[in-house]
């Protein structure tokens, strides 16, 4: 018996642009095992993105089942599915996405106010900041922060309320070399740690590196699948 | 996300974008400074002519002849002898005094220096009944009625004109339509009143300016002034005057023809009018809050686009539409309330100002704010962002996250 945290079975998302449909997604089934490293990658236009926002809750599918951590997700009116991304999912975005006009910590806090969270806010994200190396810099604002210290400070948001998986959306697209590099190294020491299920969207091979399957996508099919070298 | 947040972060995002910000509250301002304004101008003046009605005496009432429906025919004309009728102690105990009054603008003269005022044929009574005092000398006497006696009492703006200075007119000889009458007293001025000035007035005896200067067939009079005894005695002395005022003009009943008015239908009538007035001034200025409102919708909907990003960031870790509605709905109200707040103050301001260009032109207006002007403003300010903040902030609320996460 294996212990899927994301479990898929013909899964759909097709767009109806006036007459034409577009099959983003045809058919996907697709099983993540708990406390793995999956990255999925494929040209752009193969559906990488639609099944991003898929799994990430962001979005509904046509067709199909999408069992998060043991609970079924494609049903899920609005605010369930906002509920789900609050407590379940994590997502680190290629540009940060962070509130510019907020410190570090209430960018990290901002998911338990969400999430109604009262109890230790602030020291709930002064450990998540602390867990990615940014302790001494809570107080500063995200223009004064590095593209790579930006990037740590959402990856603190998206750990902060123990999801059951991250969504890394080219988590090092915006960083150069050596910063991406760093952030790939804490993402996996997060996942050793942690046991956090990080999912990884990209189309950099040495990004997918570090996990422990590659899923190949085209044209709205999964291609094939392989285990990095 | 809990209000207290939610108005945090509203603070924030209006501080982040001051220059914006404050042109976006200027409509509010102004509207809410314009309704404050009006309703304080409005205030003032209700208070100056009710204070003036309740300065030409207390509890009075004030007989008219002519009837007020359509059943009356010929009304017959108020006397003298319906004057001591009214003054019998038997048949209207609730009657103080009766005073009788006819009233003319005649010209008065003295020394070449000319000017027109409101002579008034009054009996002794008059002195009490009006409240008046004087600054000098003497009212008219029951001699002065008697012996038809040349004498006026004269009001300060009479006294400026004619002889430039207000003390040591005693005895001076002024003529009235070229007659002679010798000043006997000076009265205190009381400034304007809702009757016109009250200072420009020349009284003489009741009975000289029947026979030489007012004339009037038979015994008439203008209007017969009546003090009560008491306040609480007002209406029944009015009741006792219709009674007397019935028996002797044999009237029909229900056709009445004399009307009688208390101080406090006055009061009462010019009060329903000022309000009216209160009423569209403030209608006008509220026109100008609701365009400010609008400004608010169209700055909302602007930065509903620009922040698109943002709303889907906060969707995607787990903001709700209704933590997004909040978030909007917080920011335009406290926006409008601002505005709200800068402009009862600017509106305090320019009330404050009309009473100061009024007091310079020697009209007595105090512009009163009422805490129910400020609550009233305060409450609809922030109403009026609120409901104008419902649009944009439904369409943010209403943003698809994978729409909004893709936005550039």
């Amino acid at each position: 018996m294996n212990d899927w945290v994301i479990e898929t079975r013909n899964l759909k998302k097709i767009y109806k642009m006036g007459e034409v449909e577009v099959r983003a997604l045809d058919g996907v089934d697709l099983q993540i095992e708990r406390g793995s490293i999956v990255s999925i990658m494929g040209p752009s236009g193969s559906g990488k993105s639609t099944l991003m926002n898929l799994l990430g809750c962001l979005d509904r599918p046509t067709e199909g089942d999408y069992i998060l951590d043991g609970v079924q997700v494609s049903q899920m009116n609005d605010d369930q599915l906002a509920a789900a991304r609050n407590h379940l999912v994590g997502f680190v975005f290629q540009s940060f996405n962070l509130l510019a006009r907020q410190t570090a910590l209430s960018n990290v806090e901002l998911p338990l106010r969400y999430g109604g969270i009262t109890k230790n806010r602030k020291q709930k994200a002064i450990e998540a900041l602390t867990a990615v190396g940014l302790g001494d810099r809570i107080t500063h604002r995200p223009t004064e922060l590095s593209g790579g210290q930006q990037q740590r400070v959402a990856i603190a948001r998206a750990l902060i309320n123990d999801p059951a998986i991250i969504m890394a959306d080219e988590p090092t697209g915006n960083l150069d070399s050596k910063s991406g590099k760093e952030i790939m190294d804490l993402i996996l020491s997060l996942n050793q740690t942690r046991k956090t299920t990080i999912i990884i969207v990209t189309h950099d091979p040495n990004v997918a590196q570090i996990s422990q399957r590659i899923i190949r996508l085209s044209d709205g099919k999964i291609v094939g699948e392989e285990v990095p070298a | 996300m809990n209000i207290a947040q939610a108005i945090i972060e509203a603070l924030e995002s209006v501080n982040a974008n001051k220059m914006r910000s404050g042109l976006t509250i200027l409509g509010i301002v102004i509207g809410v400074a314009a309704v404050i304004a009006m309703l304080a101008v409005g205030n003032g003046a209700q208070n100056t002519i009710t204070g003036s009605i309740s300065g030409l005496g207390s509890n009075l009432l004030f007989v008219f002849r002519g009837g007020n429906n359509e059943n009356v025919r010929n009304p017959k004309p108020l006397t003298r002898g319906d004057a001591d009728a009214i003054a019998d102690p038997f048949q209207a105990p609730s009657v103080e005094l009766v005073a009788p009054y006819i009233s003319s603008n005649l010209s008065v003269s003295f020394d070449g220096e000319k000017t027109t005022s409101s002579i008034n044929g009054v009996t002794p009574e008059y002195l009490q009944v009006r409240n008046y005092s004087l600054l000098e000398g003497e009212f008219i006497s029951e001699e002065n009625i008697l012996g038809r006696g040349s004498v006026a009492v004269i009001g300060v703006e009479v006294a400026d004109k004619l002889f430039g200075h207000r003390d040591g007119l005693i005895g001076e000889t002024l003529r009235i339509e070229g007659q002679p009458f010798r000043v006997i007293g000076i009265l205190t001025p009381r400034g304007g009143g809702a009757f016109g000035s009250e200072d420009n007035v020349v009284i003489i005896p009741f009975s000289t300016a029947q026979s030489r200067l007012i004339r009037r067939s038979g015994d008439r009079v203008d209007f017969i002034l009546v003090q009560a005894v008491s306040a609480d005695l007002v209406n029944q002395a009015s009741d006792e005057i219709a009674q007397i005022l019935r028996a002797r003009h044999r009237t029909e009943l229900g056709a009445d023809d004399f009307q009688i008015f208390s101080q406090q239908d006055f009061v009462a009538t010019a009060q329903s009018i000022t309000s009216v007035l209160t009423i569209f001034l403030g209608g006008i200025a509220a026109i100008s809050l609701l365009v400010g409102g609008i400004g608010i919708m169209n700055i909302m909907l602007v930065s509903v686009t620009e922040r698109t990003r943002e709303i889907g960031l906060r969707k995607a870790i787990g903001a709700r539409k209704r933590d997004i509605l909040i978030q909007f709905l917080t920011e335009s109200s406290l926006l409008s309330m601002f505005g709200g707040i800068i402009g009862i103050g600017l509106g305090w301001t320019i009330a404050f100002i009309v009473g100061l260009i009024a007091a310079a032109n020697n009209t007595e207006l105090v512009p009163v704010v009422g805490l129910d002007a400020i609550l009233l403003a305060t409450i609809f300010s922030t109403a009026v962002g609120l409901f104008f903040g419902i649009y944009p902030a439904n369409r943010a609320a209403n943003l698809q996250p994978v729409e909004a996460l893709r936005h550039e």
